[in-house]
């Protein structure tokens, strides 16, 4: 029996039979459903054209405050960097450790990742040791929670506002259209245009 | 749609590589470490002791949710008052204060999510061990339920970290986090791996061997 275009489902190991198709198409396993294959049209030129998108948009999202605190003519700003060193300072580095990865570390690594490897591909060249490097990616890729903290946001600013007075920042709207990007960038990432590159001993 | 061949890849003898997709031959011995030829990912029938890694994540978690609760969450010092408050007692506030919208995110990101999810964790355990061939469709997607849903309760810690970097004015208010949010990190990590190391394949293992 042939392997070619056969696939084992993740969550139920059924062993099936992949169609041949064009464009854009989802496959999923007929007998528990799990998702087997996403294909995507243009999927090097969508991915790339979000994750530059989203590299922008991390800058801005982190150069700025996204929150400022107004009481009694004092006013603090936050920035997602210094609510990182405020938990540090005060002896609870394994929140900060735990804010540190899920909202900065592992998004940014896993845009310079997608960079790293869709640049290359949009001009017909393999990057050095892509296939390792698209495994971190997509092992890190669970961790990386940007649309739970925005719900964080919402709730804190909605905790805040009877005490004192919120204002909005300019990255707070870059966190969310970042968050949609993010999710547009996964969303239109056909990994099997990464492993159709990756050359290998039949 | 997919043309199934209506067997498992395991018993035609083939390893799906979990990370590229990949179907490799499964050499005779069992015990051979053996990588995908493509990407490179370490390949494995099953993933290894997944019973018995995802019960000591559950029952870790188990743990770490009795302080994360009894715990305070956050320290408010305003002039010279302090108060603690717990994740029950941060929702009941919200109750009775009529700001149930937000009472209700608490509740179910703090409190609903992680407990159902380890119930349904439990429950798959148990019935795996058991050898049930009852709807292994179902149960299936009750385990994507569980990975699906454990993330969003992050939404305590970072509502924490916000309150934490925009409140510090000194004696006028400060808000500090407190232990119970350290624990209750640990609670969302551990489960979030606990999700990762079960495999749902087993399920339907037990389905096909009397099949």
């Amino acid at each position: 029996m042939s392997t070619e275009n056969l696939i084992a489902c993740h969550e139920c190991d059924l062993l099936q039979r992949l169609p041949e198709h064009q464009g854009s198409y989802v496959a999923r396993c007929p007998r528990c459903n799990a998702l087997l294959h996403r294909g995507v049209e243009n999927s090097i030129d969508r991915t790339l054209a979000f994750t530059l998108a989203g590299v922008i948009l991390f800058v801005v999202a982190n150069s700025f405050p996204f929150l400022a605190f107004k009481l009694q003519g004092q006013e603090t700003q936050a920035t997602l960097i210094s609510g990182v060193l405020d938990l540090y300072n005060s002896g609870k580095w394994e929140i900060a450790a735990l804010v540190l990865l899920t909202t900065i570390a592992v998004p940014l690594f896993e845009l310079l990742i997608l960079l790293y490897i869709f640049i290359p591909l949009k001009f017909n060249r393999v990057p050095w040791k892509m296939a390792a490097v698209f495994r971190i990616a997509q092992n890190l890729s669970p961790w990386s929670m940007m649309e739970v903290f925005l719900i964080g946001i919402i709730v804190a600013v909605v905790k805040l506002v009877g005490m004192a007075t919120i204002v909005p920042g300019l990255a707070l709207w870059s966190f969310a259209f970042l968050i949609l990007v993010l999710a547009a960038a996964a969303a239109n990432l056909d990994s099997q245009v990464v492993w159709e590159r990756v050359e290998y001993p039949r | 749609m997919t043309t199934p061949v209506m067997t498992s890849a395991a018993a035609a003898g083939l390893i799906g590589c979990h990370s590229c997709d990949l179907l490799v031959k499964a050499p005779g011995e069992q015990h051979a470490e053996l990588s995908c030829p493509r990407c490179g990912a370490t390949l494995h029938r099953r993933k290894p002791n997944s019973l018995a890694r995802t019960w000591a994540f559950v029952i870790a978690a188990f743990i770490c949710y009795i302080p994360a609760n009894l715990m305070p969450m956050t320290v408010i010092t305003s002039l010279g008052n302090v108060q603690s408050d717990t994740i029950m007692s941060g929702v009941i506030y919200f109750l009775q204060h009529g700001e149930w919208p937000i009472g209700l995110v608490i509740l179910i990101a703090s409190i609903v999510v992680p407990l159902t999810k380890l119930f349904i964790l439990i429950y798959l355990l148990i019935s795996v061990q058991r050898k049930s061939q009852w709807r292994p469709a179902e149960r299936t997607r009750l385990y994507r339920v569980t990975e699906a849903i454990g993330r969003w309760s992050m939404t305590d810690i970072y509502v924490v970290t916000i309150l934490v970097a925009l409140v510090h004015l000194g004696n006028l208010a400060t808000i500090e986090a407190g232990t119970g949010a350290i624990f209750f990190g640990a609670v969302v990590v551990l489960t979030i791996i606990a999700a990762m190391t079960f495999d749902p394949r087993e399920i339907w293992d037990n389905t096909e061997s009397t099949a």
